[in-house]
């Protein structure tokens, strides 16, 4: 299988994910959107790993994943405060610096 | 060789088609859904990249630990589904004109991802063709707890930061 393919398909997982965040108005559906281009990213990662023959590029997988646990939990608190105070996750309810 | 070929573009359009699924839903219960679907194609490409490690940490890490993360959320909150109205006047088609920089914003990358791609030379060469795979686990702790010993621990103190962070955000104020 040649290395383009799996570029290409991590190239068009990570547009995807980027239309997500651009298109959508829901910050949960945001916040997959970003997990959709993080997963994108380690695709890439481990096909080069797999290439090189080294093990580098399972590694970095590996913290990209525990970014991604992080920015998750924080994110999904943050969803959480948010959505207490307005009842909506539509981000343009949260245009306003203070309320 | 064939059977290889045949499974990367299962696995590519599982895939593919879990994360159009995620966009594509006003119901973000059924967005997660078809993210976790989508995390089973990415794994499968795992294994075909002998990366198996990976594709196991993929499943019980990502589709098991931080999916379930998100559905709880969706959950707790009671979500509601994007209403019609709201969903046609967001959607980037009917919106209009200035909002909609966001969508060609989107296509604009998805093109300079193409034509750098099809710029680049190489990328005929097969992913198995030049080395050997290295895929043992014995050798993936080897290297994460000597080479990448420093980021190991820096990304210990990156999940109690962010544990500490989602708890007190979390909380409920008293005040």
């Amino acid at each position: 299988m040649p290395i383009g393919y799996y570029l290409a398909l991590s190239g068009l997982l990570f547009a995807i994910g980027s239309a997500g965040v651009f298109l959508r108005r829901n910050i949960i559906t945001l916040l997959l959107s970003v997990e959709i281009m993080l997963n994108a990213v380690n695709l890439a990662f481990v096909a080069f790993g797999r290439q090189f023959g080294t093990v580098d590029g399972q590694i970095i997988t590996f913290f990209v994943m525990t970014v991604a646990a992080a920015e998750a939990a924080v994110g999904l608190a943050l969803v959480i405060g948010l959505f207490r105070h307005r009842e909506s996750l539509n981000p343009e309810a949260f245009t306003s610096l203070k309320w | 060789m064939v059977f290889d070929h045949l499974l990367f573009y299962v696995f590519g359009a599982v895939s593919v088609l879990g994360s159009l699924l995620v966009i594509g839903q006003r119901n973000p219960i059924y967005s997660v859904l078809a993210l976790i679907v989508a995390f089973f194609g990415l794994s499968g490409l795992y294994v075909l990249l002998e990366a198996p490690f990976v594709a196991v940490v993929q499943i019980i890490i990502y589709a098991g630990a931080i999916m379930v993360l998100f559905l709880f959320v969706v959950m707790l909150l009671n979500v509601p589904r994007e209403g019609a109205s709201e969903w046609d006047r967001a959607h980037p088609f009917y919106r209009p004109w200035p909002p909609r920089i966001g969508a060609l914003l989107a296509l604009l990358l998805a093109a300079q991802l193409a034509w750098a791609l099809s710029r680049t030379p190489g990328l005929g060469i097969g992913v198995a063709d030049q080395r050997p795979a290295v895929s043992s686990v014995a050798e993936l702790g080897r290297v994460l707890f000597t080479d990448y010993m420093f980021a190991f621990e820096v990304t210990s103190i990156l999940i109690i930061v962010a544990m500490v962070g989602a708890v007190t955000l979390a909380r409920k104020r008293e005040d």
